[in-house]
Formats: C-alpha cells, structure tokens, sequence
C-alpha cells in the first residue's frame, strides 16, 4: 500500500490536473479549482489517484470538496486506506 | 403539490402568452405581453427568497410553472427558466453579501429581468471556460465580452456575465458579474432568424460594461455553476419542453376525438398512436419529476450533495433524454394530426411545437454531454 505524501499528489496533478501554473508551487490547501483544474480534469486525476494508491473512490466521495485540495485528497485517501 | 393560487398566476400568464404565441414565433418577436403578465403576477420573483419579496418557490414549483408556460409559448417559457436559473445564481451564492441581497431586493419589487451571458466567441460552447477578464481597479470594474448568443439581452433589466477572474487567469477560473441596466451597452454582432425559439430574440452581441468591484459574484463561478447553474438549467428546460410535448399531445388527442365523433362505434386509427404518445409523455414527465425532485431533496440535505458525480450524470441524463423525447412526442403528435398538423395555421398545427422541440439537443449539445458522462462514468461506481 502506498500512503499518500503530498509530493505524490503533486506529481498526479502536474501530470493530469491540467493546472495552469507549477504544481510544486502548490501549498498543501491551494484551491485546485481556482489553480485552473476543470472537472474534466479532476475526473482523470481520480483515475490516477486509483491507480496510483489501490484504493477506489466510492460515489459518496466523487464530490468537488473532496477533491479540491492537496489537504482534502490525502485525507480521502487515508479514509479509504484505513478501510 | 403547489399551491392552487400560485397555479392559476401562472395560468393567467399562460393563457397570454399562448394568445401571442404565433405573432411572436412568425415576427421572431419578444414576447412583451407575457413577460408583462409574469411581472404583474409577481412571478419572476419565483426563486428569490420571500424575506427578499420573492415567493422562494424550490424546483417541483419552478418546474411546474415552466411546464404551464411552454404549453403556451415555448419562448415565453425559456425566457422566464433563464430568468430564475439567473435569479436562483444570485440567491445562492450572493444572498449574503449585502450589495447582492439589495439588488435582490430591488429584483423582487421592480420585477427586473435578468439575461444570461455565458457563451463566448472562441470558447468553442464550454460554459466554463472563458477568454474575457474582468479588470478590477480600485473599486471600480470593466468588462468586454464578445457572445456569440444573448437571449433577450436588449429587454434584459440585468445581465450576469461569465468571465475570467482577472487578466492573468486561466480559462477556468471564472467568476461571474452583475452589470444593470446603464452599466452596459450592447452592439449587435449577428441575426437571429432561426427554425424555432424564435420569441428569445438571441443574436450576438458585443457587450461592454463597468461598474463597482462588488458586483462580482464572491464564489468561484466554478462552484456556482456545479452546484446551481447547470442543475437548474437542466431541470427547468426539461420542464419547459414537458410542456411544449404536453401541448403537443393535447393536440393529437383533440384531434383524434373530433374524428372518433364523427364515427361513433368505431375507434380511430390515430387513437393507437394517441395511446402510444401519452405513454412516452408519461415516462418524460416521470423523468423531469423525479429528479427535480432529487434536486428539492438534496439542497435542503445541503450544497455539497449538488455536486456529487451521481447527481451530475442524473441531470446531464435528464437534459439529454428530455430533449430527445420532446421532439419524438411532437414528430408522433405531427404524424397524427397529419396535414391538420402540418398547416401552420390550423388550430392542430404542430409546426411552432416541432421547431422550438428541436432546439433543445442543440442548447449545450447533447454530444458534449454525452463526452462529459463517458469520463464522469470512469469513476462512477453505481449502476
């Protein structure tokens, strides 16, 4: 199982967050939405998010605060791990 | 179930509307006598909050309302669902705020209008996107935006602009302003000579306005349009194009009862297709219902159950089948009244009715709805 560090993230949402600034530059609470990310984007960094850290967002999480910020997909995440 | 008094406001608007209906649709005309009627019936304060002066009506009522008028006139009844989805963005997301809650105010007891300006030359239809930027010095706003569409904007009272949060911003980071009436100026860029939806008068125009810094929206627009502009949009166009299949029906079942009284014993043959029609308006009624319903349930549960991925597939499902169903329901209404119906100028003509109907796959097309529920669908779970 791989836990969710901020800089694995980041690296998900440089890649697929179509961002329009530097996704390092991101601190850990920025506002994805407003750092450019579209909800087409967001359904495609869900995708590697799943992909990278085995875990499946269930349908009551597929919802904007969940994915808004570094600090909110960690925490998802870590609520999905400890199962 | 709405209330009966409500209901018979929006009866009388409808029964005006439906006596100009023709006129407008033939001249492509504003239909001024009907938006007339919903202001003197106090009704474009609909989804405003009654402690604002509104009737702070949730969506079954909005919907019902909007079903009423397209019966009548199609065009009157997209011009008041625009209204209230603008009116239900200034509700939700600027009550608090004082500038806005005046304006709301002021809204309810003038019966201001309030156009939409959400398309954009270059942005290929993505209502979320946007090329122009507000540009905010001191307190004092400027913005210029180039739409490829308008609906009523030179009878607008108010327009809410989408535009981007400031010269630097990307596409997507949008917000959206208020300008009234004197803080904008319209110059018409093309023609609005259309199949159908004649009556909402909807050319280009290139839109110039200033104004205060607060007449910004606080909310991301990316929030407003998640959790109100799209769910409304949805759900009251459907709403209204349940009622141009509803008129559509009544048509082909009065048509079909005047030929089954000149052969008493013998059962029409159009009346198989009358039972086949209404057994689709039924299922297209059931669809709208339920998820305005839904809709109903889930602001009272709370803003973030609007923008859940489910909910978001539910209603781009609903606008898609809708908009599909209302032109099948009018083509089969047609088929019935045949040529009766297919005279523009017979009491069973289905032609306005056929027209307007095929607007509906092209507002937002569905082909773009349908792209963003393939990827919605890769991370949705529930059958």
């Amino acid at each position: 199982m791989t836990t969710p560090n901020a800089d694995d993230i980041r690296a998900i949402l440089r890649e697929h967050g179509r961002l329009s600034g530097d996704a390092s530059a991101l601190s850990d609470d920025s506002d994805l939405y407003q750092a450019g990310m579209t909800s087409h984007a967001s359904v495609n960094v869900m995708l590697a998010l799943e992909g990278k850290f085995d875990v499946e967002f269930p349908d009551r999480m597929l919802k904007r605060s969940v994915f808004e910020s570094i600090a909110a997909i960690r925490s998802a995440i870590e609520e999905l791990q400890r199962g | 179930m709405a209330d009966p008094d409500l209901l018979a406001r929006a009866d009388r608007v409808a029964a005006i509307a439906a006596t100009y209906a023709a006129e407008v649709d033939r001249d492509a005309r504003f239909p001024k006598e009907a938006i007339a009627a919903l202001k003197a019936e106090r009704l474009l304060g609909a989804a405003a909050a009654v402690e604002d002066g509104g009737l702070g009506l949730g969506m079954g009522d909005l919907v019902e309302i909007g079903r009423r008028l397209g019966q009548a006139c199609a065009s009157t009844a997209m011009i008041y669902a625009m209204h209230q989805i603008q009116l239900a963005c200034l509700v939700r997301h600027g009550r608090t705020v004082p500038f806005f809650q005046a304006y709301l105010r002021e809204l309810c007891k003038e019966q201001l209008l309030v156009a939409s300006v959400t398309s954009e030359v270059g942005t290929g239809g993505d209502l979320r996107s946007s090329r122009c930027a507000v540009e905010v010095e001191g307190d004092v706003l400027k913005l210029r935006k180039e739409a490829t569409t308008i609906s009523y904007g030179e009878h607008a009272d108010a327009l809410l602009v989408t535009c981007r949060r400031e010269p630097a911003a990307p596409a997507s980071d949008q917000v959206l302003v208020l300008l009234r009436k004197g803080e904008f100026t319209l110059e018409r860029t093309s023609s609005w000579d259309t199949l159908g939806m004649r009556g909402t008068c909807s050319p280009g125009f290139v839109m110039t306005g200033h104004g205060k810094a607060e007449q910004v929206l606080p909310s991301p627009f990316a929030d407003i349009a998640a959790r109100t502009m799209v769910p409304y949009s949805h759900i009251l166009w459907s709403g209204t194009w349940l009622g141009n299949a509803t008129d559509a029906v009544n048509r082909a079942r009065t048509f079909v009862r005047a030929a089954a009284r000149q052969t008493p014993g013998t059962v029409p043959p159009g009346a198989l297709r009358v039972a086949e029609v209404a057994a689709l308006l039924q299922i297209m009624r059931a669809q709208v219902l339920e998820v305005a319903e839904e809709c109903d349930r889930l602001m009272t549960a709370g803003d973030d159950a609007l923008s859940t991925v489910g909910f978001a597939l539910k209603m781009n499902n609903l606008k898609i089948t809708a908009s599909q169903q209302v032109t099948q329901i009018c083509g089969l209404a047609l088929g019935i009244c045949g040529m009766a119906g297919y005279k523009t100028d017979s009491k069973f003509s289905i032609g306005r009715h056929l027209r307007d109907a095929h607007s509906a796959a092209l507002m937002i097309s569905n082909d773009r709805i349908y792209q963003t529920n393939a990827s919605l669908m890769l991370v949705h779970k529930d059958a």
